[in-house]
């Protein structure tokens, strides 16, 4: 871990120009992830600025009758809160599945959105990662690959995006509210938010420099049976194998993200008009132009097998 | 003491307090947090420094040049000590890899430098700033690649082994299995990670670390150093597990004693937890190929087990093909064992090394050859038990009872519930339960001890010997107590230090056996010395109650010792017993998994093991040391494996993220149980080994029973979903 220097900010707007001062700042909240990569030297930022003072902790109802969760708050907190669990049960279970108690009392909504992947070889400082160090290569690609995502990759990444929350906000349609540098307020689609590999494996996510996260916001509840199937080599505290989140209608229409998979949360709109058929029939849209390796192209009928059994419960 | 005869009648036999359910007497100081561990020595009188160690990046070649400039500059940095600066060293007799010294890298994360500061964060922020420049050279790093350039390992490693003629008979047996299977590399993953203190005072170390035997440490240490060993003081009374990876001196000990000769100050190293996987040792992956052949009626005519295996030049096999020597009958068998070099970092032991891989292939190929048979499968083992070692009969073994094991196993667990394969369904879960026997044979050490009476009648021991989770102070104590007939509460035990007599150590299931053994024979010294003072004659003393009595002569042994107290010290060193007989501890593991029948995952729903192993001196510690076997076999079986990247030459999840041991979760309900036995054969203590036992043969159990419960039988270890989900039933 690099020295650095440190603020606590105590506005929004203190935040952003602090920010703006430093580029190789980096906002922190939880640190559940950051701190890691800073021990290990992957994150190397000069400047650190708290943002666990800015409020932005609380869950309120939106105008439009949905729900808009501070960036803050807690993953524990978030869980356990009684309109999310009433309402957003898909987003409760994919948060409890996620780490550990102790991980989630930390953790934040913004900070879980932007936790980085866990690929072993991003992971070691030895081994070339385009994610690191762009343009160093990718030493994944041929390498243990069995983690590693499957569709949407590139040669350049392999990587998946491994938080279970952001796969439920994925299924549920949430809307990413920042600030930018200047002050102005941006809504990104959750769908926008995470980017897919490409030849900038580094960019990961929608945010230009600076911009901070300030809430997520969901919509008006959509009722149906709401499901988040995670499946490990564990039972517990570890990352997806793979993943489904799914909001199942009792006509059968639904809306369904993966995890494990991908850079991002994967979710194809256009599958979801195949889910009347059944699971086969959804996963062939759904994973079409999937480019597995031999090592994890399992994960190609474990979507469908996972689905199928979110179905079934879905049907019960 | 020569332990030459079988055992007769002994004061352990009392069983006052040998035997008896005794929490640990270092409970408390674990969970109030008061043991002390390598890392966490603190004197106020030292100004410790910090060590943070560097790793090689490659796998296999030199290093050109190294470029410490940098680090040396930044903040705290009081030094830099690098593997060039040092030079070539005398590698430790028990190491194959070089630890630190010289230009040439032999695996991934060897240790190539040592940044030490004044505080641990400025050490590791300066560690990233040392530049170091490599000529890497092509390595071997696929064990199936390398196959075709395996040959015999040392002969000293007993590598082949046959009796009969395995070929014709298997040739003309009417039923046959040849299969072949897998284990990968496993990972030691002890909670505590590798830790040293060193200090020096002009030409003498002291080194405060974490292992698991101390006089090999002390030894090799001496011999990395270019020191005598007498001025080799070692230290290391708490350890937070080691599972073998801790049985031989290890580079966080050499930096620190590097570092602090080179900054003049006490240096603190502990290895960072995604540098133990490939900087230390590992178990090494074994391919391995297992041919039966037994008439219909179930009895083995022939039994083959071949096991393939990889190491560094000059390293050894993992020796899986031991247990198939010993467990089943047959009159006609063979076993070989096959090494190829691999620039992959140092296999070593682990666990139950040889009988933990080997039983993971041979138990389910037991299975297997019973299904083909039609016969239960216990049924099956039992039908093929031997009394004698199968490869010369002439020789007994000294206690055997696994078919007891087997049938109290199946009793408990309700083994005659046991459906057809893939056809207990609960909701989703697919249900099955199997079975697979435990073997692990028993070694002896040789083990000192000395132990001091004092005028309060406070019974003191001293010895080397180690407790690595495993209970040994509790043991010792007891042992003590009962020989010297004074209660738990007036015996202290001192271990883990160079300077008191050198015990067997903990490793190979032998450290409670040999270490009691050894206090015993110091006791029984200091029974005569007692005797001796109050001009009892000895045979006649009972010590009982804090007092010696003989006759009608009552003495209280604090008066006995007088103020100047008294001594017996003693070793206790072992006959050819082991060689007349054999000597070996028996088990039965069962599982009951479920398998989720959409995406193939496993999960326990109960463990049972039923051990046979001697005297149990302490039912809870052993019980400790057994479920935690079970936990261990669980994640052999289940997720544990370091992935090879074969282009690199590492082990890429080298983490506590990557690399999955089981969690709470993953273990819901477990029970052991302990045959009520003794053997005179194995010590004083009539005891065996137990810690290794608990291991073996788990990881077969649990793949019989997903067999049992899918129909899908996998020889390739962990058995991961992706290994199953091609054969379960459709869903879509």
């Amino acid at each position: 871990m690099r020295s650095f220097s440190y603020e606590r900010a105590t506005s929004i707007e203190a935040a952003l120009q602090a920010a703006a001062r430093n580029v190789d700042a980096r906002f922190i909240a939880g640190g559940t992830n950051l701190l890691d990569l800073m021990k290990l030297e992957i994150e190397k930022p000069s400047h650190l600025i708290d943002v666990n003072g800015l409020g932005l902790d609380t869950i309120e109802k939106s105008p439009e009758g949905g729900l808009r969760i501070g960036a803050l708050v807690r993953n524990t907190d978030l869980a356990a809160d009684e309109t999310v669990r009433r309402d957003y049960g898909l987003l409760s279970r994919a948060l409890v599945a996620g780490a550990s108690g102790q991980l989630r009392n930390k953790a934040t909504t913004a900070g879980n959105l932007l936790q980085r992947t866990r690929c072993p070889y991003f992971y070691d400082p030895n081994q070339a990662c385009n994610k690191r160090q762009p343009g160093s290569g990718c030493s994944a690609f041929g390498g243990v690959t069995r983690q590693l995502g499957v569709i949407g990759v590139s040669e350049a990444c392999l990587a998946t995006q491994p938080s279970d929350m952001a796969v439920a906000m994925r299924a549920l349609d949430a809307v990413v509210e920042t600030r930018g540098a200047s002050g102005a307020k941006r809504s990104i689609p959750i769908g926008d938010f995470h980017r897919l590999p490409g030849d900038t494996p580094h960019i990961e996510t929608e945010l230009e420099p600076g911009e901070l996260i300030t809430g997520v916001v969901l919509p008006p509840p959509v009722g149906g049976k709401q499901i988040y199937r995670k499946v490990r080599d564990r039972a517990s505290y570890a990352f997806a194998l793979v993943s489904v989140g799914a909001v199942i209608h009792p006509d059968g229409s639904g809306q369904v993200a993966v995890g494990g998979v991908a850079h991002k949360p994967w979710r194809v709109e256009d599958a979801e008009t195949e889910l009347s058929k059944g699971a086969r029939a959804m996963s062939a849209v759904l994973m079409e132009g999937a480019r597995p390796t031999e090592q994890n192209k399992f994960k190609i009928s474990l979507v469908e097998r996972t689905l199928e059994a979110v179905l079934k419960e879905a049907r019960e | 003491m020569q332990f030459d005869k079988p055992a007769t009648t002994n004061p352990i036999d009392r069983l006052k307090v040998v035997g008896k359910p005794i929490h640990r007497i270092d409970g408390e100081l674990k969970t109030t947090g008061r043991a002390i561990y390598a890392y966490e020595w603190h004197d106020p009188n030292m100004r410790y420094a910090y060590g943070y160690p560097v790793g090689s990046a490659i796998a296999k070649g030199h290093v050109t040049s190294i470029d410490s400039v940098a680090a040396n500059n930044a903040p705290g940095v009081l030094g830099v000590v690098t593997t060039l600066d040092v030079g070539d060293l005398q590698k430790g007799k028990l190491n194959t890899a070089k630890l630190f010294g010289g230009s040439e890298i032999q695996h991934y994360h060897q240790a190539v430098a040592v940044v030490v500061a004044e505080t641990f964060e400025q050490a590791r922020a300066a560690a990233h700033l040392v530049q170091v420049e490599y000529a890497p050279e092509k390595g071997r790093f696929d064990l199936r690649v390398e196959l075709v350039n395996a040959g015999a390992p040392d002969p000293s490693t007993e590598p082949e082994s046959s009796a009969g003629d395995f070929q014709t008979a298997f040739a003309a047996a009417p039923v046959t299995l040849d299969a072949e299977y897998t284990t990968p590399d496993q990972s030691h993953s002890m909670m505590e990670p590798h830790a040293s203190i060193a200090a020096w005072n002009g030409d003498e170390v002291t080194i405060w670390t974490s292992s698991q035997m101390i006089d090999w440490w002390r030894t090799d240490l001496a011999t990395t150093l270019g020191v005598d060993k007498e001025k080799v003081h070692l230290m290391s009374p708490f350890i937070g597990g080691g599972f073998g990876g801790k049985l031989f001196l290890r580079a966080d000990a050499v930096l620190a004693a590097f570092a602090a000769k080179s900054v003049g100050r006490p240096v603190k190293v502990a290895l960072p937890r995604p540098m133990m996987m490939n900087n230390t040792t590992h178990r090494p992956a074994t391919i391995q190929r297992i041919r039966i052949g037994a008439e219909k009626d179930g009895r083995i005519t022939a039994i083959a087990h071949e096991s393939w295996s990889g190491d560094l030049l000059g390293g050894g096999p993992e020796t899986a093909v031991m247990q198939t020597r010993l467990l089943y009958a047959g009159a006609n068998r063979m076993t070989a064992m096959k090494l190829a070099v691999l620039d992959l970092p140092e296999g070593n032991a682990m666990r139950a090394p040889g009988e933990a891989p080997g039983l993971m292939a041979l138990e389910i190929a037991i299975d297997e050859m019973a299904e083909t048979l039609g016969m239960d499968p216990i049924a099956f083992r039992i039908t093929n038990d031997t009394q004698v070692d199968p490869e010369n009969p002439e020789r007994p073994f000294s206690q055997r009872d696994l078919i007891g094991c087997l049938k109290l196993g199946a009793t408990k667990f309700g083994w005659d519930e046991r459906e057809k394969p893939a056809t207990r369904r609960e909701g989703d879960w697919m249900i099955g339960i199997g079975v697979a026997a435990a073997f692990r044979n028993n070694l002896v050490m040789p083990s000192g001890a000395r132990v001091k009476l004092d005028r309060n009648g406070v019974v003191t021991v001293e010895t080397d010997m180690t407790d690595i989770g495993t209970g040994s102070y509790t043991i010792i104590a007891q042992t003590a107590a009962e020989m010297m007939g004074v209660a738990m509460d007036k015996v202290a035990v001192h271990l883990g230090d160079s300077r008191f007599p050198v015990s067997a150590g903990s490793g190979g299931q032998f450290g409670a056996n040999s270490a009691t053994s050894g206090v015993y024979a110091a006791c029984v010294k200091l029974r005569e010395a007692v005797a001796s003072k109050l001009g009892f004659n000895s045979a006649d003393v009972v010590f009982d109650n804090g007092e010696a009595r003989s006759g009608n002569r009552v003495i209280a042994l604090a008066e006995a010792a007088g103020e100047d107290g008294l001594v017996g010290e003693d070793t206790m060193e072992w006959g050819d017993l082991t060689k007349t007989h054999q000597q070996s501890t028996f088990g039965a593991h069962f599982v009951e998994v479920g398998v989720d029948i959409a995406t193939g995952e496993t999960r326990i729903r109960r463990m049972l093991a039923v051990c046979a192993a001697g005297r149990i001196l302490n039912p809870i510690t052993a019980r400790s040391q057994v479920i935690g076997a079970m936990t261990m076999g669980a994640g052999g079986a289940l997720s544990e494996e370091l992935a090879v990247d074969t282009r690199h030459g590492f082990f890429v999840n080298h983490d506590l993220a990557g690399y999955e041991v089981p969690v709470h979760a993953d273990i819901p309900h477990q029970e052991v149980i302990f045959m009520d036995e003794t053997d005179p054969y194995s010590s004083p203590m009539k005891a065996k080994g137990i810690g290794e036992l608990g291991l073996c043969g788990v990881s077969a159990a649990i793949a019989n029973a997903i067999y049992n419960a899918t129909g899908v039988r996998v020889r390739h270890y962990p058995i991961t979903l992706d290994k199953l989900i091609g054969g379960l039933p459709e869903v879509a």
